[in-house]
């Protein structure tokens, strides 16, 4: 049995089917990629598992309990952590405070800490301030802690998302589009620091990218979607080759 | 050689602003403390000389707030009483904290090895005495510093709802008359012997020490006033909060209305004088403290994560629904106590005290202090409270005014005076500078 499990999922918008019969099965460990045309449905997918969107049909088991009609909030406390294409980040909060805000499931003192200061809430605050801190010195930040996220450049922004998203511990750590936007220099350092987060922290990748170098390079596992439909699934030598992966990209090829 | 007008004027505007920074420089230094201090001894000057003084100006007695009621009042004695403000408040203020400086920070270094309760208790205390003995001076001025104390609660709560949360609630008045009534009724009933509740049930000696177990009461009623709100309007973001939370503000207003049994639309009366000035000092300082260590945790800054973008807080474990439910619940809470509080300080409240002039009244210190700033609230509160007395000579046209300076604010500051910071308790106490010794330490 596999960490992450979804089984045929199928997801209508209206009488629009966004997603049909897609299956996944994520192994601890594993970095699986999902490529695919603009529309194809990846974030709609990513969506559908981490609870913002409920499958119409199919269920999604997460190490062994089936979290299909979770709440997002329950999906990112089980362990499913994830960052966003367009990046959302809170205007007016800090760096730390961004990744604080992920712990707090975790936290046990409740109401009553948070009113009248007890001693196990400044335990526990100090202990997630720096939890907090080791991650930002995992992704390379830690020098930006007490910044307001809207002054940041943009590779940073990206940054705080992926350790707020570690925050979680997550089992799988859902990555959407980690690269969009970022030049060839920011693209480089992404990729090393999402390397280098995988192999200290061990948990599962998914992610979605467009830059086929990214795909290529990092994942073990690829799946192509089309029209909400997985066409391909395969090893990165196996889906550069398919035909079917080259036609959803590049179009048909018509002969004369 | 022509000269600009507006170079000249720029220049001049440098020329002061450098001027005033020259005569502040050494201020930056004086600690809390000093500032405390230097209060305490310009209103014990005032105590001493104040009514000869105010004689000598012509002014027929003491200003009872720095003199900005004189400003519309009587106009010719504004002079006299910008000298009385100066020579009885800021000269001795800005002589005192000045020159006690080195100690007022040895003192504060020294505080800041002993536990933060001490340190709190002895600023609050001094602070209390500077309030205790300006009061002094009129009753006047007593029923002002409550009911400003009381608009601190009360802007303070609101600004958790729509400052910190993001929500427009206007329900605030609703919540506010809710604690009002059953604390009243509370105290009434078993205090009081009157006509409409009967004899007292218990000895009235015991009354101020059952107070606070009334303030409570009211507060976890209007708390539950305020689930009625809650569970219809935070199933979605957006206008519905306002909306729904204006119209509970018009029902609670013909509920009392229409119940006799408090008195109807002539409101209820004789509350007992139990929110003196220490008690409702007392209790301001408990709200300030308690919504502060709210917003400060994490649990509390998830209000701001769900304003900001509530997808991604929830994708970030944050319950959501729960969080903003708490926040709604704690301030109308704290309304509720706000407006038991009120109910003892004006001993006569109506259902008509609790409409849309207080909700205006409310919203605009909550805008003008500063959203998500317990700060803000602080200066809002208590800044339009000011406002609102100096204008009082202007009857009517107050209300034309106050929305003035409303509406100036929203253009050049429009998240409000001091807004979007963190009320750092310890830093508030710390001393402003190196103390003699740690300079001693540094040289040897």
């Amino acid at each position: 049995m596999s960490l992450l499990e979804v089984h045929d999922m199928t997801h209508y918008f209206g009488g629009l089917r966004a997603v049909h019969d897609y299956s996944l099965a994520i192994d601890p460990g594993q970095i699986r990629g999902l490529i695919g045309p603009n529309g194809a449905g990846k974030t709609t997918i990513f969506n559908l598992i981490t609870g913002i969107y409920h499958p119409t049909e199919g269920n999604i088991v997460l190490d062994g309990e089936d979290i299909t009609r979770f709440e997002p909030n329950q999906i990112a406390d089980r362990g499913l952590g994830r960052t966003f294409q367009n990046l959302r980040l809170w205007r007016y909060l800090s760096v730390l405070d961004h990744v604080k805000m992920a712990r707090y499931s975790k936290l046990t003192y409740g109401l009553f800490g948070a009113f009248f200061g007890t001693g196990r809430r400044v335990r526990e605050e100090k202990a997630t301030d720096a939890l907090a801190m080791e991650l930002l010195e995992l992704v390379g930040i830690p020098h930006l802690a007490d910044q307001i996220v809207t002054n940041l450049p943009y590779g940073a922004q990206r940054r705080v998302e992926l350790a707020r998203a570690l925050a979680t511990e997550p089992k799988v750590l859902f990555l959407d589009e980690p690269t969009a936007g970022m030049n060839p220099e920011e693209l480089i350092q992404m990729m090393a620091i999402i390397r280098q987060v995988h192999s200290e922290i061990g948990m599962a990748i998914f992610l979605i990218e467009h830059r086929m170098k990214v795909v290529m390079d990092l994942c073990e596992r690829i799946q192509t979607l089309n029209f909400g439909e997985v066409i391909a699934e395969g090893t990165p030598e196996e889906i550069r080759n398919d035909p079917e992966v080259i036609e959803a990209y590049l179009g048909k090829e018509v002969v004369i | 050689m022509t000269t600009n007008p507006s170079l000249t004027i720029a220049s001049m505007r440098e020329r002061l602003r450098s001027f005033l920074s020259k005569v502040w420089e050494p201020y930056r230094s004086v600690p809390l403390l000093g500032w405390l201090l230097g209060a305490l001894v310009a209103v014990g000057v005032e105590q001493l000389v104040g009514l000869p003084l105010a004689r000598i100006l012509g002014l027929t007695k003491i200003p009872a707030l720095f003199g900005t009621v004189v400003i519309l009042d009587d106009p010719l004695l504004i002079p006299s009483a910008l000298l009385f403000t100066f020579l009885i408040y800021i000269l001795p203020i800005g002589l005192v904290a000045r020159f006690t400086t080195p100690i007022t920070n040895r003192i504060a270094a020294k505080l800041m090895d002993y536990p933060l309760i001490v340190t709190a208790v002895i600023h609050l205390v001094l602070m209390y005495a500077v309030l205790h003995i300006w009061g002094d001076i009129s009753d006047y001025r007593v029923l002002v510093a409550r009911l400003a104390m009381i608009s601190i609660i009360l802007t303070l709560s609101l600004n958790v709802v729509n400052g910190y949360m993001g929500e427009f609630s206007c329900s605030h008045p609703g919540f506010m008359s809710i604690g009002a009534y059953v604390a009243s009724a509370f105290t009434i009933v078993l205090f009081v012997s009157e006509n409409r509740f009967g004899e007292a049930l218990l000895p009235e000696s015991m009354g101020p020490f059952m107070f606070p177990l009334a303030l409570i009461l009211g507060g976890i009623v209007s708390a539950v006033g305020a689930l009625l709100v809650a569970i219809p309007s935070f199933r979605t973001r957006g206008d519905y909060l306002a909306i729904i939370s204006l119209a509970f503000m018009f029902i609670i207003k013909s509920l009392f209305e229409n119940l006799e049994v408090v008195g109807g639309a002539r409101g209820i009366s004789n509350q007992p004088n139990y929110a003196t000035l220490p008690i409702v000092f007392l209790w301001t300082v408990i709200s300030i403290w308690i919504i502060n260590n709210f917003v400060r945790s994490t649990m509390g800054k998830a209000l701001n994560a769900v304003r900001d973008g509530e997808l991604a807080a929830n994708a970030m474990t944050v319950n959501t629904r729960k969080t903003k439910m708490a926040a709604f619940l704690f301030a109308a809470f704290w309304a509720g106590v706000a407006g038991g509080l009120f109910a003892h300080v004006l001993r006569y409240i109506n259902p008509d005290t609790f409409g849309i002039r207080k909700l205006a009244e409310v919203l605009a210190m909550v805008y003008f202090g500063g959203l998500n700033s317990v700060t803000g609230s602080i200066v809002g509160a208590v800044g339009l409270s000011l406002i609102s007395e100096a204008l009082r000579p202007l009857d009517i046209y107050k209300w034309i005014i106050i929305p003035i300076i409303l509406i100036l604010i929203m253009i050049f500051r429009p998240t409000g005076l001091v807004a979007f910071t963190e009320f750092d308790i310890e830093r508030l106490f710390q001393p402003k500078e190196e103390t003699s010794e740690g300079a001693e330490h540094v040289t040897a």
